[in-house]
């Protein structure tokens, strides 16, 4: 199996240490062969745990910061409506980052580790992120594209290799069908709208198409742990895969929308019977990933102030839970 | 200056707070089932968050939150022999007898 290349044995183990090794590696090759799942307290390869604690914090990390685009238009939504579903939706992208901060601890990680290394930057995030909303439409477009795209990303997802991951997703997938219905009806209704509505919903899916085709990764020729980690099982489908499925989704809810999407590529291939979108800019995907997309650091700054300025709340909690300690430890 | 033997020698978030298992029971007349974990400084905000994080739609009519620490489980490692005594016993299972296979209501 491909995972025992990735597994370094140090030289120096014990007889006893090597054949326990040698045990566990054996007990995970067949687990995984028989496409069960490994649990937290399972022996596990270095490589997959830290495999996995890279993927699941990252994904932890963009629906934090995922919050951000939303929080935005909170104070500006055109309705009550709007603006109680739209915080719905932020709590649940809050939510969210909790589910997977959990699973990413049971692999050994700190959850305070892990939010130091977000707001030190040291951490990676969605780079969908770094792009600004800038119209009311763009919560349509974010609905309906990101999390469109996010959905296709993750229905796989549950089934990952991993248990605590593959059930924090089935959790998230649950509750994403919302986000992006949502944000198809806030297209539908803008593109039914004025002449001017309309524009402006067309002009938020023209921005946003391409950066939610990136979501799904680099081409799989450029992508170079996709196949380990589809050998372990945490991945399902390729990159392209994914993200030819979701452009022949794309194509037919636009129609639905009145709007068109952004490429003229965009075709079905009899022969391979996948859908074929334009050329995407990579040099963008991997710049906008290298911290100097148009919002990044200004998505961490906010966060940052977040986190100092919830620190009192954080304090107060530790020292009511103290003093109630302590009451009852008198009592 | 002299500081009070009890106060908090580090700014208190410092200290991780606890991980606690949140347990949900999603409707009367169904037991409690696991549905992940969270952190939070004692039992009572243990309790809201989980409502929260937990019980956005309407998913439970009680929680019940412990802490992981206080959990005992049994070790993986030990896995084959914890688990033997079942192993061969067939016969606890109703499909183990066969020769009553057509007679009604059996």
């Amino acid at each position: 199996m491909a995972s025992q290349n990735l597994q370094s044995v140090p030289a120096e183990l014990s007889p006893e240490e090597l054949e326990r090794e040698q045990a566990g590696q054996a007990y995970f090759d067949r687990i995984i062969s028989e496409d069960s799942r490994i649990e937290p307290r399972d022996w596990m390869p270095e490589a997959y745990r830290k495999t996995l604690l890279r993927q699941i914090s990252q994904h932890a990390h963009s629906e934090i910061i995922g919050m951000q685009p939303e929080a935005n238009w909170i104070t500006r939504a055109p309705s009550l409506k709007r603006k109680a579903i739209l915080m719905a939706k932020v709590q649940d992208e809050a939510g969210h980052g909790l589910y997977l901060y959990s699973a990413a601890e049971t692999l050994g990680q700190s959850r305070d580790k892990m939010m130091e290394d977000l707001i030190a930057g040291k951490a990676r995030y969605s780079s969908i992120f770094n792009y600004p909303a800038v119209s009311w439409a763009d919560m349509g477009a974010i609905g309906w594209l990101v999390d469109g795209a996010a959905i296709c990303n993750q229905v796989p997802l549950c089934r990952a290799s991993y248990g605590p991951y593959g059930r924090a997703m089935v959790r998230i997938c649950k509750e994403e069908s919302f986000h992006q219905r949502q944000g198809f009806e806030i297209l539908l209704e803008l593109s039914n709208g004025t002449p001017a509505q309309k524009q402006m919903a067309q002009d938020a899916v023209n921005r946003w198409y391409a950066p939610a085709l990136m979501m799904f990764g680099p081409p799989d020729d450029d992508s170079p742990n996709s196949k380990q980690s589809m050998a372990w099982n945490i991945k399902r489908f390729s990159n392209d895969e994914l993200r030819s499925r979701f452009v022949g989704m794309m194509v037919e809810q636009v129609k639905v929308l009145g709007l068109t999407l952004p490429d003229q590529d965009i075709r079905f291939n009899e022969e391979t019977k996948k859908w074929e979108h334009g050329p995407l800019d990579w040099n963008e995907f991997k710049d906008v990933l290298a911290g100097k997309g148009p919002c990044n650091a200004q998505r961490l700054e906010r966060r940052r102030e977040a986190h100092d300025d919830g620190a009192w709340v954080r304090e107060a909690a530790a020292e009511y839970a103290r003093k109630q300690a302590e009451k009852e430890f008198a009592a | 200056m002299s500081t009070p033997a009890n106060a908090p020698t580090n700014e208190p978030h410092e200290t991780p707070w606890p991980l606690w298992e949140v347990f949900v029971r999603s409707s009367r007349g169904l037991s409690h089932v696991h549905a992940g974990s969270l952190h939070a400084p004692d039992a009572a905000m243990a309790l809201r968050n989980a409502r929260d994080l937990y019980t956005r739609r309407n998913e439970g009519v009680s929680i019940w939150v412990v802490p992981a620490d206080a959990i005992s489980s049994s070790d993986p490692d030990s896995k084959g022999s914890f688990f033997e005594s079942p192993q061969g016993k067939d016969y606890r299972h109703a499909t183990y007898y066969t020769k009553s296979e057509g007679v009604k209501h059996l």
